[in-house]
């Protein structure tokens, strides 16, 4: 099933980060979630984040998708710094750059498949002809085109998780950032979920999946490891033990 | 512009499905504005039927008349100075009348003799007390605004002969005659008959203080020949042109003092009323029954907009997940404030249509119901409590949209 072998050539630098931190105030203690990380990732990327809770992973990807800024250090965005953004500007690289996938789906409950995949044209201010278009073909890419008018409880898991990813690459990002997408998902519609990106790798899509599983972690094609908020290695390809790897 | 146009369009769109799908708790949060706008715009009807009734009884009073009399129509706290005046008679009317005739350009055009005096009409078997009776002359249909329902005023014939003949008041004719025409009916006062040759059409009351429906109108010299005892003259002089009302004043007081002989140094013994002094007393009364009234229904509206706010808060509580979501997917703080301020709003518009079609209804019902009881249901109150509902929606939904937007997108994604 896993077809993690081929390795598309990648293409200029899209999130550049240097030696950044992010440290949180929790009570009276500092909680220093990164501690200096630096990161490259390439367009046409299949990138996985791993490591235990606790190590900075959720607050990488908040960080990587723009969610939220770091403490200190650098970050650049297609060559923007996003470090120094405010909301607003934050949310707009959001609804055009990035494609959000969460291990929860989180589709508007009482929304048709095609309201949910219209939201992030909505917020790009598209009109209505040209927004259905748009969204009805990216429900078709993903295989749901029976599904347009579904709500998301008359759809299976797996189905939730496509209209999800639908709504992630309507507004063609240039980044997917998939946080445990098959987290809430069988193995059987995990996997398919995964052909799923595997393929959306193929036609050029740059993915970056943040997950704890190593079998999910496989189809990546670079794998990076935080502990205690500290890159502890980046790999190309699929890394079987990480316990027994040197800190680098 | 056009962006925000977008956003409002889009917003509205997603307030509305928003509200079908929670449509009991949509029914539930608008029954506090439905109530609230049912209750100010009853309100607002009955003070507008209250102004209504005011002017139309004030109307009465006639803007360009002038009423001399033994007291002045305000509160006085020295009463006994006035107690003591010497009587105003009927017959200052005729000697006015002559020396308006020799004023070259006066203020004034006719003085007219009026004496009143209360007593009860009776008709078969039927009987209505506390009747005002006035006796005057023909020409006091000039100083007055009234219409006729039926029939007709007295002529100067049968004013100067003293006819046993009268108008009555709508309230009188409807008490005494219910299913008949009063029209040359012999209606007993002090004994006497009377016919009746019109009746004035309905006046209405303010606050039932005074009223034209329970009033009998006569010629004077029949007045005088059966009702002298306790009654009380007025001299009403109408002036040529309203806007010199102060100088036509000024002429009478003149006048008046010749009538009664006043040396230059005595104070005027008698007092010139008008209808703007009367509003002016009233007016204070009116407005504080009119804004404790607005103000109690006002509360009603507050509970209403209180209801809104609570569950607008709720609503960004319940949804903090879907609004990270919405961050996650590019939503500005805009957009979002924007999209629960116009869920509030669309909520109490929608409360403030159904109030305002039920109190609507209602209002017909009182009409019918009630027909004396004031209320007037005007497009300016459709309007203002449209602009009320809008401003309830607005106010009660800031503070939680406020809060909606300002959510930290991670925070919210990882709310449970």
């Amino acid at each position: 099933m896993t077809t993690a072998n081929v390795v598309r050539p990648v293409g200029p630098i899209v999130i550049d980060i240097e030696n950044i931190t992010k440290d949180y105030v929790m009570g009276e203690e500092i909680v220093r979630a990164l501690r200096g990380v630096s990161l490259q990732i390439h367009t046409n990327e299949y990138i996985a984040v791993m490591g235990p809770s606790g190590s900075g992973k959720s607050t990488l990807m908040n960080m990587l998708g723009c969610l939220d800024t770091p403490t200190s250090g650098r970050y650049e965005f297609n060559g923007k710094n996003v470090a120094e953004m405010d909301d607003d500007e934050l949310a707009a690289i959001r609804n055009r750059e990035i494609g959000f996938v969460f291990q929860t789906f989180n589709l508007l409950p009482r929304s048709t498949s095609l309201r949910n995949v219209e939201l992030p044209l909505i917020y790009a201010g598209m009109d209505a002809e040209a927004r259905e278009e748009r969204a009805t073909q990216a429900l078709v890419d993903v295989g749901l085109g029976d599904r347009i008018h579904h709500k998301p409880n008359e759809l299976s898991g797996g189905q939730r998780q496509r209209v999800a990813i639908a709504r992630a690459l309507v507004n063609q990002p240039s980044i997917l950032l998939a946080d445990e997408p098959t987290g809430n998902l069988d193995s059987k519609t995990g996997e398919e979920i995964m052909a799923l990106l595997e393929d959306l790798y193929h036609r050029g899509n740059t993915i970056i999946l943040v997950t704890h599983e190593r079998d999910i972690a496989a189809h990546a094609r670079r794998t990076v490891h935080l502990r205690d908020g500290l890159i502890e290695s980046d790999e190309v390809g699929f890394v079987p033990d990480v316990e027994s790897m040197a800190v680098s | 512009m056009k962006r925000f146009l977008y956003e409002l369009s889009e917003s509205w769109k997603i307030a509305v499905a928003q509200m079908r799908s929670n449509l009991t708790r949509s029914t539930l949060t608008a029954l506090g504005v439905i109530i609230g706008i049912v209750a100010v715009t009853l309100m607002g009807t009955a003070i507008s039927g209250i102004q209504v009734g005011f002017d139309k009884s004030m109307s009465i009073f006639g803007e360009d008349v002038l009423y001399v009399g033994q007291w002045p129509w305000r509160q006085v706290n020295d009463w006994w100075n006035y107690r003591d005046r010497k009587k105003i008679k009927t017959e200052y009317a005729d000697a006015l009348n002559r020396m308006i005739a020799q004023t070259p350009n006066s203020n004034l055009i006719i003085a007219i003799p009026t004496s009143s005096v209360s007593r009860s009409v009776k008709y078969e078997g039927s009987e209505v007390n506390n009747v005002f009776i006035r006796g005057t002359v023909s020409d006091y249909i000039i100083t007055s605004t009234f219409d006729f329902k039926e029939g007709r005023f007295f002529n100067e014939l049968e004013s100067r002969g003293g006819s046993q003949v009268c108008v009555i008041g709508y309230d009188v004719a409807d008490a005494l005659f219910p299913s008949s025409s009063p029209i040359d009916k012999m209606v007993q006062m002090n004994g006497q008959p009377f016919k009746v040759i019109g009746v004035i059409s309905r006046q209405g009351s303010f606050l039932g203080l005074f009223s034209l429906d329970s009033i009998v109108v006569m010629p004077l010299p029949a007045f005088q020949k059966y009702f002298t005892s306790k009654s009380e003259a007025e001299i009403l002089v109408k002036v040529k042109d309203k806007t010199k009302l102060t100088e036509a004043k000024d002429e009478l007081g003149g006048l008046m003092r010749r009538v009664r002989g006043l040396p230059p140094e005595k104070k005027d013994d008698f007092s010139i009323n008008e209808q703007q002094a009367l509003k002016s007393t009233l007016d204070p009364i009116k407005n504080s029954i009119a804004m404790a009234g607005l103000f109690i229904t006002g509360l009603s509206l507050f509970v209403g907009a209180i209801g809104i706010m609570n569950i607008t808060f709720v609503s960004v509580k319940e949804r903090t997940k879907e609004i990270g979501t919405r961050k996650a997917l590019g939503a500005r703080r805009r957009t979002i404030l924007l999209q629960f301020l116009i869920e509030s709003t669309a909520l109490c518009l929608l409360g403030g249509l159904i109030g305002l079609t039920v109190a609507f209804l209602m209002c017909l019902l009182i009409g019918v119901a009630f027909p004396s009881f004031p209320v007037h249901f005007s497009m300016g109150l459709v309007i203002t409590s449209m602009i009320v509902s809008v401003l309830t929606g607005l106010v009660s939904g800031f503070a939680p949209a406020w809060s909606a937007s300002r959510l930290d997108p991670v925070t919210a994604l990882r709310y449970e």
